[in-house]
């Protein structure tokens, strides 16, 4: 679904020394300066490939990750449309990580070495799905805000330096649109609906404001790797720029919707044009990235869970395509139905 | 002595009866099989496996919308898809009894995919000629559908059984359970002879041995062992159940139970 | 094989109005059956493709970007393979 600048206790990356790595490094740079694509096969600097590696990856993690909270709701959709637009819903973000896996694979890093830091904790994935998914207008409040704060995160990253993420985003994008209206469109009939619906779409709306708007990361100014990854258009906004066009975007949306945002400071500034929010609560960021949130240890669970238990599955499927090499080798049938 | 109009129209009601009866169990077996696999979502063996079972449950339910669309027309009081799907009860329920078996393993999943493909496989190739001509075309989109369930399915039989020892134990634990809901799905009824003698729906006697060619051929290249036969008349197509179903339409009606008349 | 060696596939699909297969990412399966199923589910969701080809990554054979000057450099001067260099009078028809 999308990114967030989560290596803010990483050091600046530091280029290598000696004259060859400066020729190549300057042809490098003057490569992104004109907005060439940099592909798999390309020289590109060391730190280039482990920022990619690491931010990819971490993309593709969130994806997967992000299929639990919403994954909890499909049995329980509240009429058949619903349920088949989440499946679909579910199914889109299984796919993005698929793109996102693949991406990262080109950059020398296999899968299994990305599930593996994934599931031993070592590698993170967005905060925000570490919060549970308590009632069906959570559904309706991921859509439209967890999805709207995604794709403003992403729409960029089409037009990133690396060729393969490049090519993912511009797909996820594609596919993204109809998830954010999907989620706008249940809070649109919950606040048309009934008493206990419209109280269900604000009580959401209360607990899912402020992780969404931490979803941008934190400002720039406490990041240090927004400079290089600006420089190697890796990054191409900052996360101050992107949060406040959500904020813009979305403040209208929710007065639409006759839903009041859970934020007594919040208030337009006529001069700049901009709606200004009060101060958002960083500790609980931090805490979450650390792993204190809500749903940190379950979601982790689930998917080392899934892991463990499709083990037998795997390996009959791989032992069965071994063998059946062997019976091609031999030349003997395989007797496959179709 | 022919029949009165008095007894045409209680013959024409007996008819339409069964044919509510019919698509209603249609549909409620790819509506309890698609909620079943809408359960494995986020939790498959891989990655790519989570969109293959979740692209079977979007077919499964798709039919199932389909189905129970037409079921409430045919019965004439005013239900919709959702109606059916979220205000019956277990008892009022008629899908084949081996659709709600639970998830357990993939190895299960997979076995009752299997079966449950096969057999649809033989209703809606004939169904695609059925006299009704709502029937045939919903038959018509279901059959390119499960023609991939069973290419998935039996792919998986196959992989599973001719695997590692611990896969082949597995695959063969499941299919030894679910074997004995099989019986149901070839005995008809008098709601089954009333469509096939309306040229509605294939006679089910016609269909048991090509589904058991087709089962045996899957086995061999799994190196499984068919079962043997357990006879045990199961009614899940008259609303006789297992516990299983219960505790499925709980967790699917729940909001709607719980909110009624609200719009979602 | 292990169950970590579901091998990577590349996946490339034809589009319903396209004239080639395009490259559109990749997938692990255990093998090619699986593949082009895996292939079907992620990549074709949205009616994308009419024609799809999978081929283990380890069996694709890539020009060598270092080599790149000396393969497709030659080709830039020989501006006389296009139509486009020859003046034909407009009077002429079908050519």
């Amino acid at each position: 679904m999308y990114t967030q600048a989560l290596d803010i206790h990483g050091k600046e990356p530091v280029p290598a020394a000696g004259s060859e790595a400066d020729g190549h490094a300057a042809r490098f740079q003057a490569r992104i300066d004109e907005e060439a694509k940099i592909e798999p096969k390309d020289w590109m600097p060391d730190a280039y490939r482990q920022t990619l590696i690491r931010q990819i990856s971490q993309h593709a993690h969130s994806e997967i990750v992000g299929m639990l909270p919403e994954g909890n709701w499909i049995t329980r959709a509240p009429s058949l449309k619903r349920k088949a637009v989440l499946i679909a819903k579910v199914q889109d973000e299984g796919g993005h990580g698929m793109y996102l896996y693949s991406a990262a694979e080109t950059l020398g890093i296999a899968r299994a070495e990305m599930l593996e830091q994934l599931l031993s904790g070592a590698a993170k994935y967005s905060s925000i799905f570490n919060y549970p998914t308590l009632t069906w207008a959570d559904i309706g409040a991921i859509g439209w805000l967890v999805d709207g704060a995604a794709i403003m995160n992403q729409i960029p990253i089409c037009r990133c330096s690396y060729g393969p993420y490049a090519r993912a985003m511009v797909r996820i994008c594609k596919e993204e649109s109809f998830h954010q209206r999907q989620g706008f469109e249940i809070m649109l009939t919950l606040t048309q609906g009934t008493h206990a619906q419209r109280a269900m779409a604000q009580d959401a709306l209360n607990r899912w404001w402020w992780p969404s708007l931490m979803m941008f990361g934190p400002s720039d100014a406490d990041s240090k790797h927004t400079a290089q990854s600006m420089r190697w258009k890796i990054k191409r906004f900052s996360n101050d720029e992107l949060r406040q066009k959500f904020i813009d975007i979305t403040v209208p949306q929710a007065h639409y919707l006759g839903l009041t945002i859970p934020d007594n400071a919040l208030h337009w500034d006529e001069d700049a044009q901009h709606y200004r929010v009060g101060p958002i609560d960083w500790s609980e960021f931090h805490a979450v990235l650390k792993g204190n949130g809500p749903c940190n240890r379950e979601r982790l669970e689930a998917r080392r869970r899934a892991h463990e238990d499709g083990r037998w599955v795997r390996e009959g499927a791989a032992a069965h395509a071994a063998r059946q090499g062997n019976r091609a080798a031999t030349g003997s049938a395989t007797g496959e139905p179709t | 002595m022919s029949a009165t109009p008095a007894m045409r129209k209680a013959a024409d009601t007996a008819h339409e009866e069964a044919r509510f009866r019919y698509v209603l169990r249609l549909a409620d077996t790819s509506l309890v099989l698609g909620q079943r696999l809408g359960e494995w979502i986020g939790r498959a063996p891989a990655l790519e496996e989570d969109l293959a079972l979740a692209n079977l449950s979007l077919d499964l339910i798709g039919q199932a919308r389909l189905l129970l669309t037409y079921a409430g027309e045919l019965e004439g009081r005013g239900r919709d898809e959702d109606a059916l799907a979220f205000l019956r009860d277990a008892p009022e329920f008629v899908n084949l009894t081996l659709a709600e078996q639970p998830n357990d393993d993939f190895g299960h999943t997979i076995v009752r995919q299997w079966l449950i493909d096969a057999w649809q496989l033989e209703i809606y190739t004939r169904l695609e000629h059925s006299t009704d001509t709502r029937l045939a075309a919903i038959a018509a989109k279901a059959l390119r559908e499960t023609r991939y369930h069973y290419r998935f399915s039996s792919g998986w039989l196959v992989r599973l059984g001719d695997g590692t020892p611990e896969s082949h134990r597995r695959i063969q634990s499941a299919l030894d359970d679910l074997w004995r809901f099989t019986p149901e799905l070839f005995a008809p009824d008098e709601v089954d002879e009333r469509m096939s003698d309306a040229g509605i729906a294939p006679p089910l006697t016609e269909l048991a041995s090509p589904w058991s060619a087709r089962i045996d051929e899957a086995l061999r290249a799994a190196t499984l062992t068919r079962p043997a036969s357990q006879p045990y008349p199961w009614h899940g197509k008259r609303g006789v159940h297992t516990e299983h179903l219960g505790h499925l339409l709980a967790e699917m009606q729940h909001l709607q139970r719980t909110y009624p008349g609200a719009r979602w | 094989m292990s169950e970590a060696d579901w091998p990577l596939f590349e996946v490339f699909i034809r589009s319903r109005s396209g004239l080639e297969h395009k490259h559109v990412g990749s997938l692990h399966a255990a093998d090619a059956r699986m593949a082009i199923e895996h292939a079907r589910d992620v990549y074709t969701r949205r009616q994308e493709g009419v024609s799809l080809w999978v081929v283990r990554s380890a069996d694709i054979v890539a020009s060598d970007p270092g080599e790149a000057e000396a393969l497709f450099e030659p080709a830039r001067d020989k501006v006389y393979r296009h139509p486009t260099f020859y003046a034909i009078p407009e009077e002429v028809k079908n050519l």
